[in-house]
């Protein structure tokens, strides 16, 4: 890995953050490619004769998710599965749930190496345990590829159990008994269950018979397009959210909240608010004012009531056109020289993005003087528990964290501030509170993906592309979620401090032979609230380079499938590439205004790629009218969940490249809520969608992130055919 | 402060709120009906889609002195008992749900549709403006066609 994880121009670490402890720093590059380009590689196929190899990137050999595995390892015994004497399977998952379905693909896995009927297993959401260590942590799409082998092997520890119990009891020789149906049964058709087995397997002491997780070729269930296990509870209005939890007296909170973002609170006059029926309490606390009533509709009008002096937030002073010309001067320098004939010059610009996950932010909190009970969806709980502890006064083994399911996330339930001003007002006003941020609170408060600025240039000579250089800029993405632990905890070789830049190493890619490759991110620390969106950088890094992909083949004079067919470094890429050309008609003759469009991705161990077709008659208003998208993850749990992961990339791709995004306007974000934020509704999603999962070749891979890159650049490089436009600023329509 | 009396789900209810309580807030912090979801409270997400005598409405938006003598219909009273409605049949057999916090006001929106065309176009299921943030949208209108022949 020579030249990996470089770091070049760094200054000083500041001294007046918070919570930086010395970390962080001013400014940093990271290469993610190595510096020099030598003759001979290994782990990809052979390539075609004329594109010019490039050094597997770090990311190519340790990523993300391996350094994840790799933390997550030590603990991973310490997850518990009991069988209960109705039969029940119960799982308790330490990860979040928040409509990825890994609920519903661990339960096959269990299900599968047990085999119980899916409808016998039961996964719950596992309170924090700090035990687990980093094996509660919900980020880098590393679920499946972090648990596959540990729950089956506790799975079929747990059969094991099953059919010695059951062997005992006939007085047979456990190998001639089989598994099926949530029981046990023997050669002469006799049976019990799993049900009439879970004290005595629970409490035999004979040595359980060997119990090898299967053979993926006897999968039944494994691989087999299956629907959610919580389905009927969802569409019968019965599955309940943070704020559905009953929790006697809980008290309705919403917090008044500044004008700019993290603003102060001066002085507060709340005579009015407290005179009104049903509010209990105006507290204090450091993000605004919080009003605790007896309905959520009193706490609100109550909150309109207050009259606040706010002081102004630290953002004041930057705008839109202020943080991009900060990014665009923190962009690393190109080293190649760019000359007229050979060189490829552009330059990107992509918007913040709020998660804005349906369900607002939430908590429900009960603090007392010698123990605090919190409830809200966290993919970070252990770390949640602590910074609650902290908060409060109160031992962390006092403080007990319960994990409830998620109305959706996109990495923004990675935080947990609405759960350290649930506590906190749980505390000051000795009552439990349910704690509820607006969908205004959530837009202008919440955390954004950052901002960026990217600056490519691709060298290219007869045919050829030598060099391909990638600076990228981006406001500092807050990693503080318990990344820089779990680095120290994988005990993986990685170079330098745990944060953007190390995390940039870990999953930015090139999938291209292009030669000299080098991915740079530079980031710019600017008093905004960021967080983890939806594939990170990846998201930005990658559409970028597959604009340039399709500029470079029409500077080529070369088809943008053929093209990339020519330069991709891995036959996993090409074949889902070719996937989509052949399944999406590629090249097929288009309208006026209309265009097709292509991208393909790779990270997270799997590979996808995306062609979507889009009617752009109308500049300001286009429509993606059909997309065709492949996608390989190793093995397909579910691939039922796979294709639903694929379509949510796809509509993040639309919104994002299209209309989706928010300004800040001197420290505050102009937008407030759907009305504004203009997420993809039905009438922009396309009418005619076809996901192909590619059989099984291996081992699960990460799929919850991976579809937006690929769908984003499709969607950027068909605007660009259709309206024989350039697209440079993102979301296009802003 | 007024009593307001109309019918949620079929029962008979009386809620002693001001005028202007959004119907959102009394079915969820008064009478315990979790099934309509705050999205945004300004009756642009959806979320909270129910029906207000068969048509679909924004609780949200809707004060309560509105609901006098009316029928609400939430999620959880469109299924008959456990036989479940069409569009939640439908929903189930295409996998529609993700994270499923929008999912009870699409259901109601779609039914509300049905109730208006047995045969929706493209045209009007593009008209159902309820946000999905898991992006199910593709699922949402194979599961209404699917509920349309159903019916």
């Amino acid at each position: 890995m020579a030249g990996a994880g470089d770091q070049i121009n760094r200054a000083d670490p500041p001294t007046d953050r918070k919570r930086g402890i010395g970390r962080r720093r001013f400014l940093t590059f990271a290469i993610a490619a190595p510096t020099l380009a030598v003759g001979g590689y290994v782990g990809y196929d052979a390539t075609d004769a004329q594109a010019l190899p490039s050094l597997p990137q770090p990311a190519d050999l340790l990523d993300l998710g391996d350094v994840i595995t790799l933390a997550s390892r030590p603990t991973a015994w310490t997850m518990a599965l009991r069988v209960e004497e109705d039969g029940t399977v119960v799982f308790e998952l330490p990860r979040a749930e928040s409509g990825q379905g890994i609920t519903t693909a661990v339960a096959m896995l269990i299900a599968e190496e047990l085999d119980a009927k899916l409808s016998d297993v039961r996964v719950e959401l596992a309170d924090a345990t700090p035990s687990l260590l980093w094996n509660q942590f919900t980020g880098g799409s590393t679920s499946m590829r972090t648990l596959w082998e540990p729950v089956r092997q506790i799975a079929a520890a747990a059969r094991g159990r099953l059919v010695t119990a059951a062997a005992k009891r006939w007085g047979v020789e456990a190998s001639v008994l089989v598994t099926r149906d949530s029981a046990v049964v023997a050669a002469d058709g006799r049976t019990l269950t799993f049900a009439e087995l879970a004290v005595e397997a629970a409490t035999t002491t004979s040595a359980p018979v060997t119990a090898l997780p299967k053979d993926a070729k006897n999968y039944k269930l494994v691989g087999q397009p299956t629907g959610r296990v919580d389905a009927r509870d969802i569409v019968t209005g019965k599955a309940k959210y943070t704020m559905d939890v009953e929790v006697e007296g809980a008290l309705a909170t919403v917090v008044a909240r500044p004008p700019t973002i993290r603003g102060t609170v001066v002085s507060v006059d709340d005579t009015a608010a407290r005179a009104m029926r049903g509010v209990v309490a105006v507290t204090r606390i450091d993000t605004g004012v919080a009003v605790s009533a007896t309905s959520f509709d009193i706490a609100l009008k109550a909150r309109d009531a207050l009259k606040i002096t706010w002081k102004d937030g630290p953002a004041v002073g930057l705008s839109d056109s202020t943080i991009k010309n900060k990014l665009r001067s923190a962009v690393a320098p190109l080293v190649v020289p760019g000359l007229l004939s050979s060189a490829l010059d552009a330059e990107f610009d992509f918007a913040f993005v709020p998660h804005a996950p349906m369900e607002v932010l939430g908590a429900v909190a009960d603090v007392r003087s010698d123990r605090a009970e919190v409830w809200f969806p966290c993919q970070s709980p252990i770390v949640a528990q602590n910074e609650i502890a902290r908060a409060v006064g109160l031992p962390v083994d006092q403080v007990t964290v319960h994990v409830s399911r998620a109305g959706g996330s996109f990495g923004r339930r990675l935080f947990w501030d609405p759960a350290l001003e649930a506590a906190v007002v749980s505390k000051k006003i000795g009552k439990p509170v349910r704690l509820m941020w607006t969908r205004a609170d959530d837009t202008k408060h919440g955390r954004l993906r950052p901002a960026s600025h990217h600056k490519i240039r691709a060298t290219h000579m007869l045919g050829d592309v030598q060099a391909f250089e990638h600076r990228m800029a981006a406001v500092e993405t807050d990693l503080e979620h318990g990344f820089g632990e779990i680095i120290s905890a994988s005990g993986a070789a990685v170079s330098g401090p745990a944060d953007g830049s190390l995390f940039f190493q870990l999953s930015a890619t090139c999938p291209y032979n292009f030669g000299v490759v080098t991915q740079l991110l530079s980031e710019v620390p600017m008093p905004l609230p960021t967080g983890s969106w939806r594939s990170v950088y990846s998201a930005n890094l990658r559409t970028a380079e597959e604009i340039v992909v399709d500029e470079l083949a029409a500077k080529l004079g070369r088809d943008p499938v053929k093209f990339r067919t020519q330069m991709l470094k891995s036959a996993r890429v090409k074949a889902v590439l070719a996937k989509v050309a052949a399944e999406g008609q590629w090249g097929k003759a288009m309208p006026a205004g209309h265009a097709q469009g292509v991208g393909v991705h790779e990270e997270y161990r799997s590979a996808t790629a995306c062609l979507v077709e889009i009617d752009a008659r109308d500049p300001k208003a286009p429509r993606v009218t059909r997309a065709t998208i492949a996608v390989d993850v190793g093995l397909p749990v579910n691939p039922t969940g796979l294709k639903a992961q694929m379509m949510g990339g796809l509509m993040d791709a639309i919104s994002t490249i299209l209309q989706a995004g928010v300004h800040i306007d001197d420290g505050r974000v102009r937008e407030s809520s759907y009305g504004d934020f203009q997420y993809a509704r039905q009438k922009h999603a396309p009418i005619k969608l076809d996901v192909f999962v590619m059989p099984p070749s291996g081992r699960p891979g990460g799929a919850g992130e991976l579809g937006v890159p690929a769908a984003a650049a499709a969607v950027a490089n068909a605007y660009a055919r259709a309206t024989r436009t350039r697209p440079r600023s993102f979301p296009i329509n802003f | 402060m007024p009593t307001y009396r109309f019918f949620v789900n079929g029962e008979h209810v009386a809620v002693d709120v001001a005028a202007d309580t959004p119907l959102l807030w009394v079915l969820r912090d008064h009478l315990g009906i979790t099934g309509p979801k705050y999205g945004c409270g300004v009756g642009v997400c959806k979320a909270c889609t129910s029906h207000m005598d068969g048509a679909a409405v924004t609780p949200c938006t809707v004060p309560v002195s509105q609901c006098q003598g009316r029928k609400i219909t939430t999620i959880e009273g469109l299924a008959d008992g456990d036989d479940l409605h069409p569009v939640q049949e439908a929903w189930i057999t295409d996998d529609v749900a993700q994270c499923g916090f929008c999912q009870p006001g699409q259901i109601m929106a779609a039914a509300a549709l049905l109730k208006k065309t047995k045969t929706p176009t493209d045209a009007e299921i593009d008209a159902i403006e309820n946000v999905c943030r898991c992006g199910t949208y593709c699922r949402i209108r194979d599961a209404i066609k699917r509920a349309a022949a159903a019916m």
